[in-house]
């Protein structure tokens, strides 16, 4: 019994939005933002614990960089509270806030050298001049730049620069580092460690991230929890594997990676075993898919399955509760570490009777073979498999 | 390439290049003109620089001259500046197209109406307020600062905008309040948009005829002033010599910025040539 409490305190201190009787660190409570007859973030509630590395995910216009900008104090809300650490945030100017920022063009001053643009929080702030000094010397250590405090901006390339705009933003020890777009001027090499170097310092400071961004792959390797944003609102938080492979909306599923969907009907719900059938047309037999607390038995539902959850091959497969289908390659492209196949359903695949043949169903798979020993190859007939269980049920 | 087309296009390179210098050259070349009449060339001397530099009317006008220009373009920078900011950075507040649309107005006005309105507001001030009490050094310093306050406004203007707002955003951000972001910030930024503004004051006011020769009155005369008085009493030839030297002084601070623009581009190349090599270490 003991031991069942502690693991799920751990649990909880990993992942504080599981315990409802955490307390937020975060709270933004019903806030909207209107520029004119525009309206830029609609009615956001959001809590953000201590500690989270969070991403605002999004395409541009969403809404995420107005409410970061709110965050900061650069904007303040038509309606709704933003409390950050129990303190009310709404109307307090940027300079007032235990909040830093760091500007996705990186904003570094250019008329002041590297140790200068540290300094200028801290300087600010009435900070002791030999504290600067050593506060400063050991930031730029941090993101090993101690050589550097001397030249200017322009004398940097652009990875440095944006430590040094991570430097100047952490100095100050903020309670909540607000990130916009920190590796959109990085190339992809660059990205990719930095990504690391992003992560493994907000572990060792245990700052509250927020991080603004537009690349999925970026908000699903850096997050703790992600919420996704459309038109003004948020239509999904959760974390990066629960937004991939739940996601609630035919939107978010497009938008965070490839999907392949099925029109059809459900037929029985069981609530004991937490699952429901779904009659599909594509499918001979219905499928036992994850319950969706809301459906009921008779509603129409779509199917959706990512399409590297497919298996592919040129036998039929021997378990017969695995849901299936046959087809014929129509097109393949080689990506190095794997390929992605677009398969021709065998059928009409049920959406529509236009008798053109079935849906393309999309699969990726890794290139356990040289691409000289494939053995799937244009216009070859396969079979498409996979446990049912790993699809899920979207609504539109 | 086609050298027919190379010889037409050179020929129009002469031409063009006749057309600005030529004018020039001859007043310069005639400024060592011995001979008292400008187009008869009597031999090769110094004689009329000598007469302008005891000239106690020429020395006069240009210390004038300078005076009003420096006055001029120090106060026109300031309300200049002040202007531009007020447009750019504090949002749209109420009357701010009328506001824009007449910062501007001085810029597409005529000179003549300009000088004319302003000659008009200083003989009212004087019959209500007694003050100006006679025309002269003053106020001709603030009819020049009234139009060339504009031109300072439009190039603050345009640098401001391309300041980027983020920069003052992170100041303030990092703790700056915002009059404190405007001196660490802002104004340095707009340092080099302060001086183009003030050396274009300098230039327009030393410059101007018109609008002096409104507002000035018996005794002030500026240099452009004297110089236009002199040539219409007949060509003389110490304006020449003035003129050369004006020209010279305008030739060798051209060549001096175009130096010093050369050297600060050549050490931004390097600058990138480190940041590069840095990079790859």
């Amino acid at each position: 019994m003991t031991s069942a409490t502690s693991a799920a305190t751990d649990v909880y201190l990993e992942r504080p939005w599981l315990d409802a009787a955490a307390e937020p660190f975060i709270r933004i409570q019903g806030v909207s933002k209107r520029f004119g007859d525009f309206t830029a973030v609609e009615n956001v509630d959001l809590d953000i614990y201590r500690g989270e590395l969070f991403s605002l995910l999004g395409g541009s216009g969403c809404g995420k960089t107005t409410l970061l900008r709110m965050l900061a104090g650069f904007e303040t809300p038509t309606v709704g509270r933003i409390t950050i650490d129990n303190a009310d945030m709404t109307e307090a100017p940027p300079y007032q806030r235990p909040v830093n920022m760091m500007f996705q063009s990186y904003a570094l001053f250019p008329h002041m050298n590297v140790a200068d643009n540290v300094a200028y929080g801290l300087k600010r702030d009435r900070v002791p001049k030999n504290e600067i000094a050593r506060r400063v010397a050991e930031i730029l250590s941090m993101v090993e730049l101690q050589e550097f405090g001397k030249r200017k901006p322009h004398q940097l390339s652009g990875g440095q620069r944006q430590r040094v705009a991570l430097a100047r933003a952490l100095v100050k020890q903020p309670k909540v580092l607000l990130l916009d777009e920190p590796l959109a001027a990085l190339d992809k090499r660059l990205r990719e460690q930095t990504q690391f170097e992003l992560m493994n310092l907000q572990e060792r400071l245990g700052v509250t991230f927020i991080v603004v961004t537009h690349d999925q792959e970026e908000a699903m390797t850096l997050s703790t929890r992600i919420a996704v944003m459309d038109a003004g609102r948020i239509i999904q938080v959760g974390e990066p594997g629960e937004v991939y492979e739940r996601p609630k909306t035919r939107k978010i599923a497009n938008f965070i990676g490839s999907i392949n969907t099925f029109d059809g009907r459900i037929v029985t719900v069981d609530g004991d075993a937490g699952e429901l059938a779904l009659s599909c047309p594509a499918f001979s037999s219905p499928l036992k898919v994850p319950r969706e607390a809301d459906l009921k038995a008779g509603q129409k539902a779509t199917l959706a399955i990512r399409p590297e959850k497919i298996m592919m091959s040129k036998d039929a497969p021997e378990d017969r509760a695995l849901a299936r289908l046959q087809g014929e390659v129509v097109e393949l492209a080689y990506m190095g570490n794997l390929s992605i196949y677009r398969v021709q359903v065998d059928g009409d695949g049920g959406d529509n009777n236009d008798g053109d043949g079935g849906d393309i169903i999309q699969v990726t798979a890794p290139n356990l073979q040289r691409v000289d020993r494939r053995n799937i190859e244009w216009d070859d007939r396969v079979w498409l498999s996979w446990r049912p269980d790993n699809s899920f049920i979207l609504r539109d | 390439m086609n050298p027919k087309r190379s010889t037409f296009l050179f020929s129009v390179l002469c031409f063009g290049m006749a057309f600005l210098y030529v004018p020039m050259a001859l007043l310069v070349l005639y400024s060592f003109n011995h001979s008292k009449l400008v187009p008869v060339w009597g031999g090769f001397s110094l004689r009329w620089y000598k007469t302008l530099f005891t000239s106690e009317e020429v020395w006069n006008a240009l210390t004038l001259s300078l005076q009003v220009a420096v006055v001029n373009a120090t106060f026109a920078t300031l309300l200049g500046t002040l202007a531009g900011l007020a447009l750019v950075r504090f949002g749209r507040f109420r009357g701010r197209t009328l506001f824009t649309g007449m910062i501007s107005a001085p810029l597409v006005m005529p000179e003549v109406i300009t000088g004319l309105s302003l000659l008009l507001l200083f003989i009212t001030m004087n019959e209500l307020l007694g003050w100006p009490s006679s025309r002269g050094v003053t106020t001709i310093t603030i009819a020049h600062i009234t139009f060339s306050m504009a031109y300072v406004a439009v190039i603050i203007q345009s640098r401001l905008s391309g300041v980027a707002q983020d920069l003052e955003e992170a100041a303030q951000d990092l703790g700056g309040k915002p009059l404190r972001v405007m001196f660490d910030i802002t104004l340095p930024l707009l340092a080099p948009g302060m001086l183009a503004g003030w050396l274009l004051a300098f230039t327009l006011s030393l410059d101007d005829l018109v609008i002096a020769s409104f507002v000035s009155g018996p005794g002030a005369n500026t240099l452009p002033m004297l110089i236009y008085s002199r040539v219409r009493l007949g060509l003389r030839p110490d304006i020449n010599a003035l003129a050369t030297i004006i020209i010279m002084t305008v030739a060798i601070g051209v060549a001096l910025a175009g130096y010093l623009l050369m050297r600060q581009r050549k050490q931004i190349d390097r600058d990138r040539q480190m940041a590069a090599a840095g990079a790859a270490t």
